[in-house]
């Protein structure tokens, strides 16, 4: 019964989009049959080109074993000039799951997100020209990942670590090649204020820098993506980098990652 | 006149004993087979649960033991377990007398319905499971299942069993083994008359053995437990019996392999999706439900040893 709901609400949303569809005609059709997918892209990409692109990569299971924690990893190999990475989930209460602004870094990006319903799970890449590249795949969920309490709002544990940074930097997978794999895990609840009586609370903002200070990455993460997140990043950068963030109470972090013992 | 309430009762009665059957028989097509004296295995799909399958995918089974039948797991559904009573009275016109249930998953458990009537026996910690998320798990089912889990609800085993302890049932003598590792409580029958071992979903059989609760140093140990007993028969929780331990060999390289894999993955710093996609040699693809299993295990067991991977926080 649960996994009914899904149909239901897209066939609501699909009888609502029925009329927008006659006005946006320069929208390209959507692979993934979505029908949501009007409304998103009059949202997220208003006056601007959009293209489906098969190099924009994004691999996530078909099925949702864990609600609280869907691991997806976006990619674009073969695509140039990548300024920014807008990942979204079309059926979901908050489409938005994270943004992502590969400044010195390859457009990819692996984390885990909170799963609400059955979704198109999306990744949008705006080249230096404007253009939407968007790939994307469906998860299928039990769901109700996004109105569930975080594990550490319930615990007394978090609170003495909220911020604290993990992280470890590998040199690239590809011998003699530059740049390194980055992973970083901060401690956080991410409430996404749709549990009862527990506002949000999630980080906003990561920036990745060098130790002259220039940024080589910024991450905006949404109220979806999961407690305690883990990010695998790609950047162009070698040697050790400074990490610091914040969330949307006004908390801060920040930690040094050490190059990779070679 | 005084016959009149009682003809109706009894009418009533077989009109609903009949619809129950037959509504049980609608989708469950039970057949017992005779693995050795006395013993009979209902085998369940080689597959995830599904709508098609009604959730029948592990293996249950009874022991005729000439003072009763004693039943080992009730399988997904109030309608399975039925649809086993009727089946088992096929067989024997011995009534059930005692219920074991190996561990606390729902496609082993939720059957429990229909044998209210009986003692149903489980370990403590399968009991305690049961007791605290046998009803999440009962509705997660409804929602893979769907109409085959009607009239299903989680009926907590009564009767707790002391690990190690040694019952008689007629000609029969079980041994009650208490073992951890696919769950922190996993029961195994051994059948000292016929060399049986019910060896639940500590072994696994040509199909990938789950995790969502899997601690796999410590179900390697109840393997190495399982593999030091004497048995005849081996009776995997999902997959066909074996007369040798090639259950016991396979599920343990496979949790071997698994373990290596994210360990290996996780130094390397590859991502929890990327992992997921990464290919399974040969040996493990062709198991039944494969790659579903491994993608499953991942969102397990990753997590755990990819935060080891990143070493102390920075302080």
């Amino acid at each position: 019964m649960i996994r009914a709901m899904p149909r239901w609400s897209a066939m609501l949303a699909l009888s609502l989009c029925a009329t927008v569809a006659l006005a946006a005609t320069d929208v390209p059709d959507d692979p993934l049959d979505s029908s949501q997918w009007r409304y998103m892209k009059r949202q997220y990409f208003p006056d601007a080109k959009v293209v489906f692109d098969d190099r924009v990569k994004v691999v996530a299971p078909d099925y949702a074993e864990d609600s609280l924690a869907t691991p997806v990893q976006v990619s674009a190999d073969g695509l140039d000039g990548v300024e920014r990475v807008l990942v979204i989930a079309d059926l979901s209460p908050i489409n938005p799951v994270l943004d992502y602004f590969p400044v010195a870094a390859k457009p990819s990006i692996g984390f885990s997100f909170k799963i609400q319903q059955a979704t198109p799970i999306r990744a949008a890449m705006q080249t230096a020209d404007g253009t939407w590249h968007v790939g994307g795949a469906w998860v299928d969920a039990q769901g109700g990942g996004c109105t569930a309490p975080s594990v550490g709002n319930s615990s007394a544990i978090w609170q003495s670590r909220l911020g604290e940074v993990s992280g470890r930097l590998w040199a690239a997978a590809d011998a003699g090649e530059p740049g390194q794999r980055l992973k970083l895990r901060v401690v956080h609840p991410m409430d996404t204020g749709l549990a009862a009586g527990i506002p949000a609370f999630y980080i906003r903002d990561i920036t990745i820098s060098d130790f002259e200070g220039r940024t080589l990455a910024r991450l905006a993460p949404d109220e979806p993506v999961s407690e305690n997140p883990v990010f695998a990043l790609d950047l162009d950068h070698d040697g050790p980098v400074t990490v610091e963030g914040r969330d949307n109470n006004g908390n801060t972090f920040s930690a040094v990652i050490p190059a990779p013992a070679s | 006149m005084r016959c009149l309430p009682t003809l109706l009762v009894a009418l009533v009665c077989m009109a609903a004993l009949s619809q129950t059957a037959t509504a049980a028989a609608a989708y469950y097509d039970l057949q017992p087979t005779e693995v050795a004296d006395d013993t009979y295995v209902f085998f369940g799909a080689q597959e995830n649960f599904s709508r098609d399958n009604h959730g029948a995918i592990s293996n249950t089974g009874f022991i005729v033991t000439g003072d009763g039948v004693v039943v080992i797991d009730t399988g997904p559904s109030r309608l399975y377990g039925q649809a086993m009573r009727t089946a088992i009275a096929r067989v024997t016109d011995q009534p059930v007398v005692q219920v074991y249930i190996t561990h606390a998953h729902p496609d082993h458990f939720l059957g429990n319905n229909a044998f209210e009537d009986v003692s149903i026996g489980a370990l403590p910690g399968t009991i305690d499971t049961i007791r605290g998320i046998g009803p999440d798990l009962a509705s997660n089912l409804y929602a893979l299942v769907g109409a085959a889990m009607r009239g299903t609800t989680s009926v907590t085993p009564d009767t707790t069993i002391e690990a190690g302890s040694t019952v008689t049932f007629g000609s029969h003598t079980l041994e009650l083994i208490g073992e951890r590792g696919h769950t922190p409580a996993d029961l195994m029958v051994f059948d000292r008359t016929t060399g049986v071992l019910f060896a639940g979903d500590i072994a696994f059989h040509d199909r990938a053995p789950t995790t969502p609760t899997a601690d796999i140093d410590v179900w390697k140990q109840s393997l190495a437990d399982a593999t030091a007993i004497d048995f005849r028969t081996l009776v995997p929780g999902h997959g066909p019996a074996t007369n040798d331990d090639v259950p016991l060999q396979q599920t343990g390289a496979y949790l071997d392999w698994l373990a290596n894999r994210f360990t290996e993955a996780a130094g390397r710093g590859a991502s929890a999706a990327e992992v997921m996609f990464e290919p399974l040699p040969p040996r493990w693809a062709e198991l039944a439900v494969e790659p579903g299993e491994y993608r499953r295990s991942v969102s397990h067991l990753y997590p755990a040893l990819e935060l080891d991977s990143l070493g102390a926080p920075s302080s």
